[in-house]
């Protein structure tokens, strides 16, 4: 190779005598100045489109956060301006009168996610419980199918579910009726996350609690489940932020209430139904409202999401100390 | 002065040619002279492609190659031994500015390929890319059929002409010494080749886009011996063509196919000369203990 | 089986020595039986209280266009164009928009805007579908009508997409809304996929002479693209049976129109609506055909996911086990 120069320079000369029994058509010489001529050919358009690259996928990326920001910024302003005492004590005004608060709404989203709890909590843990430490590959796999097809059944075909089986034989619209459609929307995603967690529990672990005579189902509840709980408490926080701002399916189960609820039979009332209501609603002063009642919402939301990111934190550090 | 005479450690270059290089940059531009004494080549007075100078290598705060000033003789097999974490694949990979792809790494020195220190601010890493060729450790062929890997270099670079990649892929298949057993399933999956299939189809797909140099970081070590052995044969072909630059964990093998070897050590180049004299007569204690299986 | 160390051996002599063990398992099993009961509940009463309907209007209801309370006569062809047209629209915004910032986050943006990015499209998944509702119609359909509706209206109107008056409320407003619901989504899976994607091919790639781009779209397109195909699938199920920010911004007008700028109607959004006011059974029993139609459609667009992101792990373990 006489001669070599520079990177960026346009002549080269080779060495001829390299074809070492080869006895393909092209020298390595032709191969090596076609390849050159056309890299040299399309570099700068290969440079440029590298470049403008760049650009795009941070305009991507900021047009996404110009969204959220453009949400969180009108959820604020909106909201707090609205925001006031009355607006956590109050009942709702009738239509056309200023004032009042959606004080039974937000008592009713409580009510309505503790009934939530209490289905999707132990069916979800259950079924993780089961998936992880006794279920056979077949079934498991079944299972775990179906939570995930569930997670993606649209919101409001629970509604619907639990209209036929709550509402239509109890022949009102009843706050049970919401409470259990928001619990079994919790199911899939609480049993996905005990699984995952549960299954991550080292087997020395296990082995040390057989090796002293305790029976499996006492490792499971002594040793396996205490373990990896601040997962599975973060599982069941995660599913609980999701359905706390659910609106689909309480339209026609809960289906709100203007009043304080009379029983859990009964109509109650829902912040995010209150928030759809005024939002769809041709009153100024209710716009308000549901500004207001959207920015306590995502406060709740966004609570319960971070208390779930400080247990997935406290189950990480716990796992660690085992390895 | 002969290279035989001498070890070439720290800022000791091979002999000769010592002269006949310049790497200083003139005005921000290279200066280049020919690096040829007009004499026949011989394993005496070899000429540095690569040309390492005072080059330290961090990541993060840990330090992992410190003051390596090295020449790597062109058309040449050069192999870089010694025990894990010595800093060879670090060095091997500064060569083709691979480590630019890690955080933290941090470069001071500088490496000089045919004059032109390539860390320089305006070096097209592309193009050095492109003409410093590398195989890695686990062989990495892409998800594509056997044809469309070794194709991939040269459609990058815009070549679409059937004919033209049918002979560049061609030729690079059979420089591979891997035509003869793909030639009639080039539309198979890449991925259904065995381990040292695959390994020369990446050795195929580096040199399709017609480098200088190629490094090889460990290309034997996820094989079996038979493979290996294909391996070792096919890299000595190629260095009469090519500047081969390979790390290896296995001494047998940097005897068997390499001109020159580096023996690195902590971070340090202890020795550098030809593979003959290295392995019979090394001169620092640290290499004998080594290739004596005193440690690593 | 559990990970939990069994031989056969210990198997027996576990189960012969401890009933209780035996006792808890059979109880523990009801849960898992459970949610199949309720998977395959949902089905059951979702036929049998759209029987009616079922019987009356047969596979015509599919591709029946009229929806008339007052007659009784009921199709969801307006509603299914309507549920396939947002979702498409919004799926052309997301997934360029979604896809991108995922390459982003995972190949471009440095350590810490990473992290921070992350965390802040997680929080953008998690505002519920009301506020974006709320959000659309106050923030996003004044902004619609009055900028950007003019604006395509006066450059691209000759297309049938973009003709008509601009109302800002409409199939237009929606499917923007339920873009930017879905783009968490696909940035979140095509961001596992892209960083699932061994460095060492994208080494390869660079080591060919790739540029970043260049390496970005043949290497972590080809290996990713399954994944992210499974991603947008997905990403497509929720937009279908997405309900409240739908119903709020789309209109709800049942018609059939080219226009991207008039109201429209889609599966979700007539229950979401009428569901509650509904007064007749046969009336009832159509909006709950409605609902079964959303189920097994979010069903067979999770079975395609599904399968498509299973393939992948598949290939994973392949390549895993080199």
């Amino acid at each position: 190779m006489n001669g070599r120069k520079s990177f960026k320079d346009d002549e080269f000369s080779f060495d001829m005598n390299t074809m070492t029994g080869i006895s393909s058509a092209w020298s390595e010489t032709k191969i090596k100045e076609r390849v050159l001529t056309q890299f040299n050919q399309t570099r700068a358009r290969r440079n440029i489109i590298n470049a403008t690259a760049v650009y795009g996928l941070s305009f991507c990326a900021i047009l996404v956060l110009f969204c959220l920001f453009n949400i969180i910024f009108h959820l604020l302003v909106q909201g707090f301006s609205s925001l006031n005492r009355d607006f956590f004590l109050q009942l709702p005004k009738p239509v056309g009168e200023p004032g009042g608060g959606t004080a039974n709404a937000i008592v009713g989203t409580l009510i309505l996610l503790i009934v939530a709890v209490l289905v999707g909590v132990p069916i979800g843990l259950g079924a993780g419980i089961y998936l992880s430490e006794y279920a056979h590959q077949r079934f498991a796999q079944a299972v775990r199918f179906t939570t995930d097809v569930m997670n993606g059944i649209p919101s409001i075909v629970f509604g619907i579910f639990a209209w036929t089986i709550l509402v239509v034989p109890f022949k009102s619209f009843s706050a049970l009726s919401g409470g259990i459609a928001l619990g079994i929307m919790m199911i899939p995603m609480i049993t996905r996350t005990t699984e995952g967690f549960v299954r991550m529990v080292p087997v020395p672990l296990r082995e040390a609690g057989l090796a002293i005579g305790t029976p499996k189902w006492r490792v499971i509840k002594d040793i396996v489940v205490p373990s990896s709980l601040g997962g599975i408490v973060t599982g069941i926080m995660v599913s609980l932020a999701r359905v706390a701002g659910e609106t689909a399916p309480l339209l026609f189960t809960a289906f709100g209430n203007h009043f304080w609820h009379s029983s859990l039979l009964a109509p109650i009332a829902a912040l995010p139904l209150q928030i759809f209501s005024y939002a769809i609603s041709p009153f100024e002063d209710w716009h308000r409202q549901a500004w207001a009642g959207a920015l306590v919402l995502i406060l709740i939301v966004f609570v319960i999401n971070l208390c779930s990111s400080y247990f997935v934190g406290r189950q990480r550090r716990m796992f660690s100390s085992h390895k | 002065m002969n290279l035989n005479d001498q070890t070439i450690g720290n800022d000791i270059l091979p002999g000769d040619i010592r002269p006949h290089i310049n790497t200083e940059l003139q005005n921000g531009k290279p200066l280049f002279v020919s690096h040829r004494k007009p004499l026949e080549e011989s394993l005496e007075n070899p000429i540095p492609q690569i040309m390492v100078k005072e080059l330290n290598f961090y990541y993060g705060r840990q330090k992992a190659l410190s003051k390596v000033s090295l020449g790597i003789p062109a058309k040449k097999a050069t192999a870089l031994i010694g025990p894990s974490g010595c800093g060879k694949s670090t060095l091997l990979r500064t060569f083709s500015r691979m480590n630019d792809l890690i955080a933290n790494a941090r470069i001071e020195g500088t490496v000089t390929i045919d004059g032109r220190n390539i860390y320089d601010r305006d070096t097209d890493v592309v193009e050095l890319r492109r003409r410093v060729g590398m195989v890695f450790q686990k062989s990495t062929p892409f998800p594509k059929s056997i044809y469309d890997n070794v194709a991939y270099g040269l459609r990058i670079v815009g070549i679409r002409d059937k004919k033209t990649l049918d002979q560049i892929v061609e030729k690079s298949l059979r420089q591979a010494v891997l035509w003869e057993e793909v030639k009639d399933n080039l539309g198979k999956s890449a991925l259904a080749l065995s381990g040292g299939q695959q390994q020369r189809l990446c050795i195929a797909r580096a040199l399709a886009v017609g480098p200088e140099i190629l490094l090889m970081d460990e290309p034997c070590s996820a094989l079996d011996p038979n493979a290996t052995a294909r391996i070792e044969e096919l890299i000595f072909e190629l260095k009469d063509d090519y500047t081969v630059v390979i790390v290896t964990h296995n001494m047998q093998q940097a005897v068997r196919v390499s001109d020159f070897t580096a023996f690195l050590y902590l971070g340090e180049l202890i020795e550098f000369g030809s593979t003959q004299k290295i392995f019979t007569v090394p001169k620092d204690r640290r290499t004998e203990a080594y290739l004596t299986g005193k440690f690593g | 089986m559990g990970p939990f160390p069994r031989s056969k051996n210990m198997e027996k002599f576990g189960q012969r020595k401890d009933a209780v063990d035996i006792v808890f398992q059979r109880t523990m099993l009801v849960f898992p039986l459970l949610v199949l009961l309720i998977v395959g509940g949902i089905f059951v009463q979702l036929l049998l209280s759209s029987w009616i309907s079922i019987k009356e209007f047969g596979p015509a209801f599919l591709v029946t266009s009229t929806w008339d309370p007052v007659a009784e006569k009921f199709g969801a062809l307006p509603f299914i164009f309507g549920t396939i047209v947002s979702s498409l629209v919004a799926l052309l915004l997301a997934v360029p928009i979604g896809l991108g910032t995922a390459i982003y986050l995972a190949e471009y943006a440095p350590q810490w805007p990473r992290r921070i990015i992350s965390s802040l499209v997680d929080l953008l998944a998690a505002i519920p579908s009301v506020i974006y509702g709320l959000w659309g119609i106050f923030v996003l359909v004044p902004v619609m009508r009055s900028h950007v509706q003019p604006f395509l209206g006066k450059y691209l109107g000759f297309l049938p997409f973009f003709q008509g008056p601009a109302y800002g409320i409409g199939m237009f407003s929606a499917s923007v809304i339920l873009a930017i619901m879905i783009i968490p989504f696909i940035i979140s899976i095509s961001r596992e996929v892209i960083l699932a994607v061994p460095h060492v091919y994208k080494e390869a790639a660079y080591a060919m002479g790739a540029t970043r781009w260049e390496a970005i779209c043949t290497i972590i397109l080809s290996y990713g693209k399954a994944g992210i195909l499974g991603g947008i699938i997905l990403a497509m199920g929720r937009a279908i049976g997405e309900t409240m920010a739908v119903t709020m911004a789309i209109g709800n007008n049942v018609k059939i129109s080219a226009s991207l700028f008039s109201p429209a109607y889609t599966l979700a959004s007539v229950i979401a609506n009428e569901f509650a006011e509904a007064t007749s059974k046969l009336y009832l029993a159509s909006l709950t055909h409605i609902g079964l139609v959303l189920f097994l459609v979010s069903i067979v667009v999770n079975i395609l996911a599904w399968l498509l992101l299973w393939r992948i792990n598949e290939r994973q373990k392949i390549f895993q086990g080199r």
